[in-house]
């Protein structure tokens, strides 16, 4: 377009730069509804929470004027800040492994074939399309002793002699929406990486079988290095998506055995609307926000360097 | 890789059963354990859709809070698809100034972690007049959905040829009219795509409903039914709960079975470019 407009003939350069106007113009209206809803509902969101992170601004009452710095000394002084920290990164760190792990293994069972493939992928895939909210509900009556078949079969089989408590420890209550995710999202990291495999040409991997190299040493040397990219997003979508993680503790702990699995964006709600307290529930997520824009930085870094390596 | 001899495939389809067991068990399970009988839920002998006359029944009733989700996700999904596609129609096909910026703020949305801005956005709300509104919560919804659709419908665009609009160009059509008559019929599939998304997103979501919307009447389903568990008559209904799954995973799941071309193909975009 650019091109062609430059490419006119001298004397036409009046007309065509008024057409020229007018397309710009065209190209304005039709951005301008995503001009309003970004302006509205993100920027203007985004300036807001700085403003009430540094205010006393309670639930019902509303602004109530600065209070700088009171609200992120409070949240530094609150007993569940710290812990809430920690368990976010644990559960972060465990899901990440599993799912990325696990997501691997079954991309690279699915890579190919017929029937049986397409029927195992979309039972992989089918919990993707449920809601965490419906899955966590669900899992909620799957793990409980009243309705769940776990505990009763178990106790069947006479491999335990009390029905099993899920949510009874810090531990198993963990480990209990930890299986929850992975069941969940395993899928979603399959087809990431199945997109990532089938893009490895396969002369390499024929070339590496003449060669003489082993399943271990084309998995290692191979696929693993040139899945890279791959597994970057992985990462990267597994790590934001759990270090926000709410619904799923919400509704099958409620941060419980003694607070012990609650999590950052747990604590912003509890401070919101038990506590009614918008300012210091705004410093958590100003802190929050901080925290993902470093990690993403960092990963964007690591990226490109690899990109150039 | 090549394909093996039979025999040393056996193991592989003994793992794979295994798993696609695991993957399909509890889907299966919530469905039957919703309408087996058991004590103190909706269906106590024999089995039946007790616990789906509990759900029907309980305070503001299913039919409304079935109507919410509706309503919310139509809107979420209307709502995306018009500002989306006059958006990536222009970011494809025209030059204004700030185009690059406005680009780079919509995707930034992804940047900004959604926890994060529904405490302002609970304040702005209410200032607006909408909160505990459906179409706020709506708008908010398709707020989070427009760097994944306006990056869907930029590309889809720019994957046209120019030569198929320039000569209606020519001709003296509008912009407007190329895009309806001949652009739009040309991106289906990616407002497929974007519109799937933006559905199970909105169906879905439980964080903004519960934060934007608070009266118990306006509930969209799953924050209806994380209520509704502890609610009948005080004590735990896990019948009621898991007959609640089936209906809200019911719409999900043969949208999914339906379009699952088109669901692959969102996160498969996502992959390739990411």
């Amino acid at each position: 377009m650019t091109a062609a407009a430059s490419d006119a003939p001298a004397p036409r350069r009046a007309r065509r730069s008024g057409w020229w106007r007018a397309r710009q113009l065209q190209g304005v209206a039709y951005a301008m509804p995503t001009l309003i809803f970004v302006g509205v509902f993100f920027v203007l969101p985004l300036l807001l929470v700085f403003r009430m992170s540094l205010s006393e601004w309670p639930l019902l009452t509303g602004d109530r004027g600065f209070n700088v710095p009171e609200n992120y000394e409070s949240i530094t002084r609150n007993s569940l800040f710290w812990p809430a920290v920690l368990f976010t990164i644990q559960y972060t760190i465990v899901v990440t492994v599993l799912l990325v792990g696990l997501g691997l293994l079954l991309a690279m069972l699915v890579q190919e074939g017929r029937r049986w493939v397409a029927f195992l992928r979309t039972a992989f895939l089918l919990p993707v399309a449920l809601g965490l909210a419906s899955a966590s509900l669900l899992f909620w009556g799957f793990y409980s002793n009243s309705i769940g078949p776990l505990g009763p079969t178990l106790q069947t089989l006479g491999l335990i002699d009390e029905p099993l408590s899920f949510f009874g420890s810090p531990t198993s209550a963990l480990m209990s929406t930890v299986f929850l995710i992975v069941w969940k999202y395993a899928g979603l990291y399959m087809i990431i990486l199945l997109v990532g495999l089938q893009a490895i040409p396969q002369e390499i991997y024929e070339q590496a079988a003449i060669d003489g190299a082993n399943r271990r040493q084309i998995f290692r040397r191979i696929t693993l290095p040139l899945l890279r990219p791959a597994l970057a997003l992985s990462l990267l979508l597994c790590v934001t998506g759990s270090l926000l993680a709410f619904d799923q503790f919400f509704i099958l702990t409620k941060g419980g055995p003694d607070n012990s699995t609650v999590t950052v964006v747990q604590l912003i709600y509890r401070e919101a609307f038990q506590r009614q307290n918008l300012g210091t529930a705004a410093a958590v997520s100003v802190f929050l926000l901080a925290a993902l824009l470093v990690l993403n930085g960092l990963w964007f870094r690591t990226l490109r360097r690899g990109a150039e390596g | 890789m090549t394909s093996s001899p039979a025999w040393t495939r056996t193991p592989y389809y003994v793992l794979t059963g295994g798993l696609a067991i695991i993957f399909l068990f509890p889907l299966v399970w919530s469905a039957i354990a919703s309408i087996s009988p058991q004590a103190a839920t909706g269906q106590v002998v024999g089995y039946g859709l007790g616990n789906y006359v509990t759900l029907l029944n309980f305070q503001a009733g299913l039919a409304q809070y079935f109507m919410n989700s509706t309503l919310v996700s139509v809107l979420t999904v209307i709502v995306t698809l018009a500002v989306s596609i006059l958006g990536g129609y222009a970011f494809a096909r025209f030059t204004f100034p700030g185009k690059n910026l406005l680009f780079l703020l919509t995707l930034a949305i992804l940047m900004v972690p959604y926890a994060t801005l529904l405490i302002p956005l609970y304040v702005l709300l209410r200032n607006l007049g909408l909160n505990n509104n459906l179409v706020g919560l709506a708008l908010v919804l398709a707020m989070y959905q427009l760097p994944f659709a306006t990056y869907m419908m930029r590309i889809s665009f720019e994957a046209i040829p120019r030569e198929l609009e320039e000569s209606a160009l020519v001709d003296g059509a509008g912009t407007f009219g190329v895009l309806r008559s001949i652009l739009l019929p040309a991106v289906m599939p990616g407002i497929i795509t974007v519109g799937l998304f933006a559905f199970l997103a909105a169906w879905n979501d439980f964080i903004a409903p519960l934060i934007l919307i608070q009266s118990p009447s306006q509930a969209p389903l799953p924050v209806a039914i994380a209520v509704l568990r502890q609610q009948t008559m005080g004590a735990i209904d896990y019948g009621a709960t898991e007959a609640g799954v089936i209906v809200m995973a019911i719409p999900c799941l043969l949208l999914f079975l339906f379009l699952q071309r088109y669901y692959v193909r969102g996160f498969m975009s996502g992959a390739v470019k990411g």
